[in-house]
């Protein structure tokens, strides 16, 4: 039984923890946005984007003169973190542009972003790196390392409560206690501040917001530059703070989209966001550990495990797992002017 | 055109609160105002009255700064003021209650005042000052809320006060209410007037917009006529009459009454036996309605806006479904539950003019063609072979029909949206009407019509009274059901209130039923 | 919204002026990559037209005509289908399941079978979205994404378990001879006429085309797709004529999952002959510019899915001559869909000002 605790549900746990990171950035990204009124089925391609902006950027850094880099050390990290929110927000922009200012179509928009996003990452990486749109491997210096906690080590050897801090609590990059601290901070701003306040009111009805002397336009946009930030840091973590280090076609492989889901399944709520996301980590530990399952009555293939989070995602959206109300003005431009 | 009105010999010694000059506003090729010059007296009630579509929103929402006029100068206070946005209307001390409230319904009161108006980052310090705030303003002016409760849980009247809260915890002292009692029970309204007339003696200006004369005359002390985005005529409450506004408005002397002879009552066509209806709320909208409609007759339901007319209507006509009771026509049950279809209700010769034209009674781009067939379009004479549609015979019928009720322009082609309410109403009207049907469900026939309309609606409405049809009609308009009715149920948070003969009630007690309250029941 | 707008600037002018916008900044992405856009633009248009590439760009024509159909149908009824990618892929597993199952005695009866596989294994991959969108209210557009995840999970189980065939790649069996479609160079043949050899254009094309003729019929000139448009522009109002959202919501999307998974017939069963990994390649996503570029009227996405086909076909050119990666097509694709489709108004709001104060100069 320790055994199990220890190996194997520690195990699972700590790289559920790892897994939830990028959904949970996402996730909060779409939160603002969504809670703002704005649809946003773009997350994939913002945090495609960031991925290949933190990947590209960090590599560039740290690369030797002679290779055209500029020789940063350990600040590539940083320079790369800051190419991914840049690229992101930049992204998150575009969207704000068609949604807020024109009033287009904020699906139409997602879905183009996306695409966009799929495709530029790999015609720029293949421009720049030629390496078939892969940048280069990441060293040390390029990356985030994982940070040991105080007391990490001594307590190592505590039954239980040392095991649980060791592995699973101490020894994540930074990206990940940010993220945390980030649905801290996600659930204070949305209902002990001004600001979130508005953003909430705007998400439910745009004209109380305007007749009360607030631009709505300034309180959507702001929301939507959250939503760039915080997709440039999930994006970031997945090209700088994963075992692949460095940027791959594709990379995000639909996670924008379990973020979506995790959404929904949160109810626009912070801190079930922060739950929804550890649960979708833990699906993906499950898949990756068990390549098949054996139920005892039927073997599952690993492509099931693949699925599972998309056929859960199905489930939660037809409302078998309580109804999800999502945010009233949500998706519709607002139009003052008959 | 602008005269000042002089309100207690205060002539010119204190600068008007508000006064506007030469403003213009175009909505695309429609001139919504049209060099509207006006004056408002410090301290002075004024009513705005007009049509449908007058300009008298418009033009109060550019001195809000909802929208931005294209021409034209403000002075608040004498003072010249730039009112670029809501947030300078707030300001210069204006407030607004705006005819839909724009409140946020998952918001607690409190949060709704606040929102806007925080004091600092954090909400904290606002919310604990904005609970104290209400609290004196409840006191001050009758306007008691509970801070805690949630917009969606209370009723439109406590959200009327909200709004005005809002406006007096901005510090407004110009407070503008558009069609204020348009959701009010009479008696709400009275309670409304007394704030209103509580708020002037503390020396804030207050202007009302209205289409009832009514209110303007109990209310005000100087009045507006808006007509097609001009102002027709500003004028002392004291020194008009009803009629001499109406004609302002209208432009012609025009017929308040409905010319009708006696009703000839036949058998019973529908009897509705203890409809109930569950919303998905849990909330009950409907509770155990009863009553029998009759060829011939005109039965006229009152009452205010949300007490349980819409859910009647949608049972009868199949939209929606009874979650108790049954509806029978000619003795024969017809389906009210969830699997009921409209198109069916239609084959058993119950036609339906619904309450909101745009959202259910038309498509609006659809061309009108398209249209006058809508709901009947799985009819014979519409349908051609193999599921296709008969569009040769679709068009000629629309050309008659908008012969037949004088649609202009009298092209089948237009889509719906090009038409005017007037216009549009007497598309659905003629579709309805020209299937001759057993029953007519008809709810809000002359809601956003203009007045000419107004008087061919209701005579089509009688027409197909004489022919020998049963009529049920809705309206929130009291002076309608007054006019068209030969039997009036009034209804009251989804009950039947009490049931009355035109010839043997009178406003004032069916306006007491309209609030719940049984006249005889007390006496 | 057009309301205002004269018919040749809604349908015409600004249609191109938007396209003409997307090309544009393809330019830019073309140039930021160290390309010439006029070399590029060549290399292109002689990849697609010549004697054989014109073979390979109605090929991929085929495919975007049926997907840009299967959107533009959901449109109508205000159903946003993202699905097509999924809907084609299963249905490219009906089509090798029928033409592995039996050796069919002649193409024509082959065609029929697999068009009937396509049709219902496309159909039924989008009626659970369907059906979960009119009951339960889940998004359309979240649950066709998940949908489409799924079935490149069971194809992906498929064609290296079940469905496997000899040798270790992830293909299935090659299907019967007999199953062959005729190709372009074959047909043309018939009537005495020319066409390069092993181009992949083949007589799915022509169904393609009755196709949209069909769906042009369905929409306009049916009952069916007027309580469809009715549903579109309004569910409320088709509640009032009796109109049941259940029952346009599956109809419309069970049309346009059968549309999508015809894109098989023309892939899985007229090229590939065999049941491949990946066979949709992006087809039902361009199927949502296609649809957004020909306002959903199979007319226009006639015309938008030649110019995607000759766009993926130059794209192909593209690789093999100045080595730009494929990844351009999905460029010029993202951006048409964001300028026709979200970024319309930045070509329409200055129309719309431009033709009215013209209209009301005419009218004072």
């Amino acid at each position: 039984m320790m055994d199990f605790l220890t190996n194997d549900l520690l195990l699972l746990s700590d790289s559920a923890v790892r897994n939830a990171i990028p959904l949970l950035l996402a996730c909060l990204a779409g939160l603002y946005s969504e809670r703002a009124g704005i649809f946003d089925i773009g997350l994939e391609g913002k945090m495609l984007v960031a991925a290949f902006a933190a990947g590209a950027f960090s590599a560039i850094a740290g690369m030797p003169a002679y290779d055209g880099g500029w020789e940063m050390g350990a600040w590539s990290v940083w320079i790369g973190l800051g190419a991914a929110i840049i690229a992101s927000t930049i992204f998150s922009m575009i969207h704000a542009f068609a949604s807020i200012t024109l009033r287009g179509n904020q699906l139409i928009s997602g879905v183009a972003i996306n695409f966009f996003a799929a495709g530029i990452t790999v015609l720029i990486g293949q421009h720049w790196f030629r390496m078939g749109g892969q940048t280069p491997q990441l060293r040390e210096g390029q990356r985030f390392e994982p940070i040991s906690l105080p007391f990490a080590e001594s307590l190592k050897d505590v039954p239980i409560v040392g095991d649980i801090y060791y592995q699973l609590i101490s020894g994540h990059n930074i990206i990940v206690y940010f993220g945390f601290i980030i649905v801290a901070l996600t659930w204070w701003v949305l209902y002990r501040t001004r600001f979130g306040l508005r953003m909430r009111a705007v998400g439910e009805n745009p004209g109380a917001v305007d007749t009360a002397g607030i631009s709505v336009v300034k309180l959507r946009y702001s929301a939507l530059i959250i939503t760039g930030i915080l997709c440039g840091l999930a994006g970031a973590y997945l090209s700088l703070g994963t075992a692949a280090a460095g940027f791959g076609k594709d990379m995000t492989a639909g996670r924008g989209f379990i973020a979506l889901a995790a959404l929904i399944f949160a109810k626009w709520k912070p801190i079930s966001a922060m739950g929804a996301t550890l649960l979708f980590g833990m699906l993906e530990a499950i898949g990756n550990k068990y390549q098949t399952l054996d139920l005892g009555f039927v073997v599952l293939p690993g492509q099931f495990m693949q699925a599972l989070p998309y056929i859960l995602t199905v489930v939660i959206l037809a409302g078998f797992v309580g109804k999800a109300i999502p945010p009233k003005a949500g998706g519709e431009p607002y139009v003052k002017e008959r | 055109m602008s005269s000042t009105t002089n309100n207690a010999g205060r002539l010119d010694a204190v600068a008007p609160a508000i006064e506007l000059s030469g403003i213009s506003k175009a909505f695309g090729p429609v001139q919504a105002n049209k060099d509207i010059s006006m004056t408002v007296a410090k301290g002075a009630i004024h009513g705005i009255v007009g049509e449908n579509g007058a300009g008298k929103s418009t033009l109060m929402s550019i001195l809000y700064g909802f929208y931005k006029a294209d021409a034209g100068s403000v002075k608040i206070d004498g003072v010249p003021t730039q009112i670029n946005d809501s947030h300078d209307a707030i300001a210069a001390g204006i407030g607004m209650v705006h005819q839909h409230f724009m409140l946020v319904d998952n918001f607690t009161v409190l949060e709704n005042v606040v929102l806007g108006a925080e004091e600092g980052a954090t909400l904290g310090p606002s919310l604990r000052k904005a609970r104290k705030e209400l609290k004196r303003l409840a006191d001050e002016y009758e306007l008691d809320v509970n801070p805690d409760a949630l917009i969606e849980d209370i009723s439109v009247g406590f959200q009327q006060r909200v709004e005005i809260l809002k406006a007096l915890y901005r510090q407004a002292e110009i407070l503008i209410l558009d069609e204020p009692t348009g959701v009010l029970t009479p008696d709400e309204a009275d309670h409304l007037f007394r704030i209103l007339r509580n708020l002037k003696e503390q020396g804030k200006t207050i202007v009302i917009i209205t289409h009832k004369l009514r209110e303007i005359m109990d209310v005000t002390d100087s009045v507006s006529v808006m007509r097609r985005g001009e102002m027709t005529k500003t004028i002392a409450t004291s020194t008009t009459s009803p009629e001499d506004l109406a004609e302002a408005m209208v432009g012609r002397r025009v017929l308040l009454e409905v010319d009708k002879k006696p009703a000839v009552v036949g058998e019973t066509v529908m009897q509705m036996k203890g409809l109930s209806v569950t919303d998905v709320h849990g909330v009950k909208r409907l509770k155990n309605v009863s009553f029998e409609l009759k060829r011939g007759e005109i039965l006229g339901i009152a009452g205010v806006a949300g007490n349980g007319q819409s859910e009647l209507l949608e049972v009868i006509s199949g939209i929606g479904a009874a979650t108790s009771g049954e509806v029978l026509m000619h003795g024969e049950a017809i389906d009210v539950s969830k699997h009921a279809n409209a198109e069916l209700r239609r084959k058993r010769g119950i036609s339906h003019v619904p309450e909101d034209r745009h959202q259910r009674g038309l498509v609006m781009p659809f061309m009108t063609w398209e249209n006058t067939a809508f709901g009947y379009h799985n009819e014979p004479e519409y349908s051609g072979k193999m599921g296709l549609a008969n569009q040769h015979h679709m068009k000629e019928d629309a050309r008659e029909k908008m012969e037949r009720f004088d649609i202009r322009p009298p092209n089948p082609q237009l889509v719906a949206s090009h038409f005017s309410g007037g216009n549009q109403q007497k598309i659905v009207l003629a579709r309805e009407i020209e299937r001759n049907p057993d029953v007519l469900l008809i709810g809000q026939p002359t809601r956003g019509v203009d007045i000419g309309a107004i008087e061919f609606i209701h005579q089509q409405i009688v027409n197909l009274r004489d022919a020998g049809k049963a009529i049920l009609l809705v309206s929130v308009e009291l002076d309608e059901i007054q006019a068209l009715s030969d039997r009036i149920l009034v209804m009251f948070d989804g009950v039947v209130q009490g049931e009355r003969l035109p010839e043997n009630t009178n406003e004032g007690e069916l306006g007491l039923l309209m609030a719940g309250v049984d006249p005889e029941a007390n006496s | 919204m057009n309301k205002n707008l004269p018919k040749w600037v809604d349908l015409g002018l600004i249609p191109l002026l938007t396209l003409l916008l997307a090309f544009a900044v393809s330019g830019l992405v073309v140039l930021s990559i160290g390309q010439d856009p006029v070399e590029v633009v060549q290399v292109m248009i002689k990849g697609a037209f010549n004697p054989f590439g014109i073979g390979h760009t109605l090929y991929f024509t085929t495919s975007f005509i049926f997907t840009g159909l299967a959107v533009a149908v959901a449109f109508h009824a205000r159903l946003f289908n993202i699905g097509g990618e999924g809907q084609a892929g299963i249905a490219g597993v009906g089509v090798a399941l029928v033409m592995l199952s039996y050796d069919w005695p002649h193409w024509s009866i082959a065609l029929l079978v697999g068009t009937l596989a396509a049709l219902a294994f496309g159909a039924a991959w989008a009626a659970i979205p369907a059906y979960l969108q009119a009951k339960r209210g889940s998004h359309i557009v979240i649950t066709t994404i998940m949908f489409n995840l799924i079935a490149t999970a069971i194809i992906g189980y498929l064609v290296v378990g079940p469905m496997q065939g000899e040798g270790s790649q992830p293909q299935s069996e090659r299907f019967p001879a007999s199953a062959s479609l005729p190709d372009f160079h074959e047909i043309f043949g018939w009537f005495g006429l020319e066409f390069a050899k092993h181009a992949p254009a083949n007589i799915s094309f022509f169904i393609a085309l009755v196709a949209a003729l069909l769906v042009w019929i369905l929409i306009w000139k049916t009952r069916l797709g007027y309580e469809m448009r009715a549903f579109g522009h309004s569910e409320k109002a088709a509640v009032y004529a009796g109109i049941s959202p259940l029952k346009i919501t599956m109809i419309a999307m069970l049309i346009s999952g059968a549309l999508s998974g015809l894109m098989a017939v023309n892939t899985v069963q007229g090229e590939a002959e065999r049941l491949l990994l990946g066979s949709v390649e992006g087809a039902g996503f361009i199927g949502i510019a296609v649809a957004l570029m020909g306002r959903s009227h199979p007319v226009g996405v006639l015309l938008a899915a030649f110019l995607f086909g000759i766009l993926t076909q130059g794209g192909a050119e593209l690789q093999f001559e100045l080595g730009i990666p494929a990844q351009m097509i999905t460029v010029i694709q993202a951006l048409i869909i964001m300028f026709t489709g979200s970024l319309e108004n930045l070509v329409r709001m200055p129309m719309e000002k431009i033709f009215i104060r013209a209209g009301k100069g005419a009218t004072s």
